[in-house]
Order: C-alpha cells, then sequence, then structure tokens
C-alpha cells in the first residue's frame, strides 16, 4: 500500500476563484494558470493535514461519477504537476497550510 | 567625499508623477527634451529624482533581458543597455546609459509601473483616448490594432497614446493619462487626464461588434496585457488584486473591428 500523499498550497502566488475556475498567478514569475473545475476543488481542500486520497474521496467522487482508483491516480498527477509550478505542495508527510494562496 | 551635484536637469511629467533627470551633457538635455516634449515641466515640482551617468553600463551583456528586482531595499533595474537603481524611501536614484532616448525611456517606464502597482494603477500595453471627457482604452498583444485604431480615430478624438496607457485609480474612479510612450505612429501622446470609461481588448474581424467579456476572461486580458516586470512576490499579489479590482469597477469589452472608421462610431454609444 502506499503512503498517503498530503497537498497544501503554495505559498508564493495570488489566487482567485471565479465561479468553477480559480486563477493563479505565480510569485516568481508572473505567470498566470487557470484551473478548471476538478483541479480548483483540489486546490481549495489543500490543507497540508487531509490525506490526498481522502479529499479525493470526499470532494472529487462526490461530484464526479468516478471510481475512487481512478480518480487518486488523476489526482496525484494533477498534484505533481500544480507542485511544478509552485501552486501545491506535496509531501508524504503532512504540510503545515497557510492562507496566503488561498482564493476568496 | 560626495561627488558634485550634476548642473543640468530635465523634469519630465508622467501622470500627474513628476521625474527629474540630472546631468552635466548639454546635448543630452537637447534629446530629453525632443523625446519628452509636451511632457517637461517647469514648474519645479519634483516627486523623483535621477543621476544620469551618461557611459555604457557596466557588468551586463548587449544581449541582457531586463531584470527588475529588490536588493537592500533598493530597486535595481537592468538589461544590456543600462543599469539603474533607485530608493523607494529617499525617492533618488542613478541611471548608467549610453547618451540615447531609448534606454531612458525603458527606466522610466520601470519607475513608473513600480510606482503604480503600489497604488492600484498600472502601464498597460494598449493605446488610448479620450472622447468628449471620457478615457477610453484599447488593449491587444503586437498586431492587435492598437496604433490602427489610434489613426482612425475621428477628429475631437485626443490621443493618450497608440502603445503605453497610464492608469491611476484616485480617489473618484479610474483615470487615464496620456505618455510619451508611443508606438508605430511615432508621435508622444496628449498631456491629458480623462475618467476611465470603459477597456477594449481589440481582436480584429470581418465586422465591427463590441462582447460583455466575463469578469475571469476581463480579468485575464487586463492581466496579459499589465506592463509587469519584477520577479517579487508583493507586487505580484498587488498587480493580480489590482487587475481583479479595474475588472469590476470599470466594463471591460472585446472590440471586434474591422480597420476602417466606421469602428468609431460604437465607441463610447454602447450601453455599460
Amino acid at each position: 500500500m502506499n503512503a498517503p500523499l498530503y497537498i497544501a498550497r503554495g505559498t508564493d502566488i495570488a489566487a482567485r476563484r471565479f465561479g468553477e475556475e480559480t486563477m493563479i498567478m505565480s510569485g516568481k514569475d508572473s505567470e498566470l494558470f487557470s484551473l478548471n473545475e476538478t483541479a480548483s476543488l483540489l486546490w481549495q481542500a489543500a490543507d497540508g493535514v487531509t490525506p490526498l486520497a481522502q479529499i479525493v474521496e470526499r470532494q472529487l467522487c462526490a461530484a464526479f461519477d468516478v471510481d475512487a482508483q481512478t480518480a487518486l491516480r488523476d489526482a496525484e498527477e494533477l498534484a505533481r504537476q500544480l507542485a511544478g509550478h509552485g501552486i501545491l505542495r506535496v509531501s508524504d508527510q503532512p504540510l503545515a497550510d497557510t492562507d496566503a494562496g488561498k482564493a476568496p | 567625499m560626495n561627488e558634485p551635484a550634476l548642473p543640468l536637469h530635465a523634469d519630465i511629467g508622467i501622470g500627474g508623477i513628476h521625474v527629474r533627470l540630472r546631468t552635466d551633457d548639454p546635448g543630452f538635455i537637447d534629446l530629453l527634451g525632443e523625446r519628452y516634449a509636451g511632457f517637461l515641466d517647469g514648474a519645479g515640482r519634483v516627486d523623483y529624482e535621477f543621476d544620469m551617468h551618461l557611459q555604457p553600463p557596466e557588468g551586463t551583456d548587449p544581449d541582457d533581458d531586463v531584470r527588475v528586482f529588490r536588493r537592500d531595499g533598493l530597486w535595481c533595474m537592468e538589461r544590456g543597455d543600462f543599469r539603474a537603481e533607485w530608493d523607494p524611501q529617499s525617492r533618488r536614484g542613478w541611471i548608467r546609459q549610453e547618451p540615447n532616448p531609448y534606454s531612458v525611456d525603458s527606466v522610466l517606464r520601470i519607475v513608473h509601473s513600480l510606482l503604480l502597482a503600489r497604488e492600484g494603477g498600472m502601464l498597460m500595453h494598449a493605446s488610448s483616448a479620450v472622447r468628449d471627457g471620457r478615457a477610453f482604452v484599447f488593449m491587444g498583444v503586437s498586431g492587435a490594432g492598437k496604433t490602427t485604431i489610434s489613426r482612425l480615430a475621428p477628429a475631437g478624438v485626443h490621443l493618450l497614446t497608440d502603445e503605453m496607457s497610464y492608469l491611476r485609480r484616485e480617489a473618484d474612479g479610474y483615470f487615464a493619462y496620456g505618455t510619451p510612450f508611443s508606438g508605430e505612429l511615432g508621435r508622444p501622446g496628449a498631456n491629458l487626464r480623462a475618467p476611465l470609461a470603459c477597456i477594449y481588448l481589440l481582436a480584429q474581424g470581418p465586422e465591427n461588434r463590441i462582447e460583455a467579456l466575463g469578469h475571469a476572461d476581463a480579468v485575464r486580458g487586463l492581466l496579459a496585457n499589465i506592463l509587469f516586470f519584477a520577479q517579487d512576490r508583493e507586487l505580484v499579489q498587488a498587480i493580480f488584486a489590482s487587475a481583479i479590482e479595474l475588472a469590476e469597477r470599470v466594463p471591460v469589452r472585446r472590440l471586434t473591428f474591422v480597420p476602417d472608421s466606421r469602428v468609431w462610431d460604437l465607441i463610447g454609444n454602447e450601453s455599460t
């Protein structure tokens, strides 16, 4: 069984929710990102202490008709992509959350 | 020992902010006079001051891209053709460059963009114009039609710029100011100020049409066109918040147009 994965919002960003879309601007290079509904749900739920599997089960599987295993695999891939841009932080240990990047 | 003060200066007022450039070269003063005609200020008000050292910048490569960063409380600005530092506390700085108008033009754009970012304003890749006392901004990437729509402006329309629009957030709303920063038109804008009525995101197409933009698309359009250099977290947050607020308070529309003067029949006439 894989170790649980934890995700937290990046600290060096500015973010705002527009309906189902979340717009995020990187504080490092000013690059602008747009998260779709699925990625927005993941980002909003990224509190650093809830395991990703639990987020997927509660947020994604509840909202979309998708099996938990497939959703978790896709979510892990997405989380690592977002982490590559500094939008999320990913760890196998709980992370300190920050409200710095939380979209109002 | 302090260096002797540079004896000559030109005061350049853009957007109500007055920058004094000091030099000891009378030829460069003449060059600044030509470049910033209409924006030279003789009233003596000085908000910021720069000593200009007209020599090749040390430690840069001619091909270097622009870098703007904060170091020990100073703003540092570098490109292949200039280096500059500026202390926002003392409001003084220096610029090292060859005696050409292009480098100082870039430094001024950077300084103004930093100043405006702190107060909710911005420089924007956009042309702008005043019609019947109201300002209209036309933003878009290179080739979108900023200069074209400026050329098509009818009599009675005052062009603020065909290249770089200057927006300030003031107590009673947003205002657009004229700038000397010109594009293909090759002439400075009118040194005027007017309340901002509408921002158009330009696109060229088969007919003249104005469409509403959703809030997210409006913010995206603004952010894509705001002039912004600094790699600085606080300023990124400020610019992001400024774009959101601007899109909330001023109508942002998509303007598709064919390049003839009839497009101006639509400007300022659509209901907001």
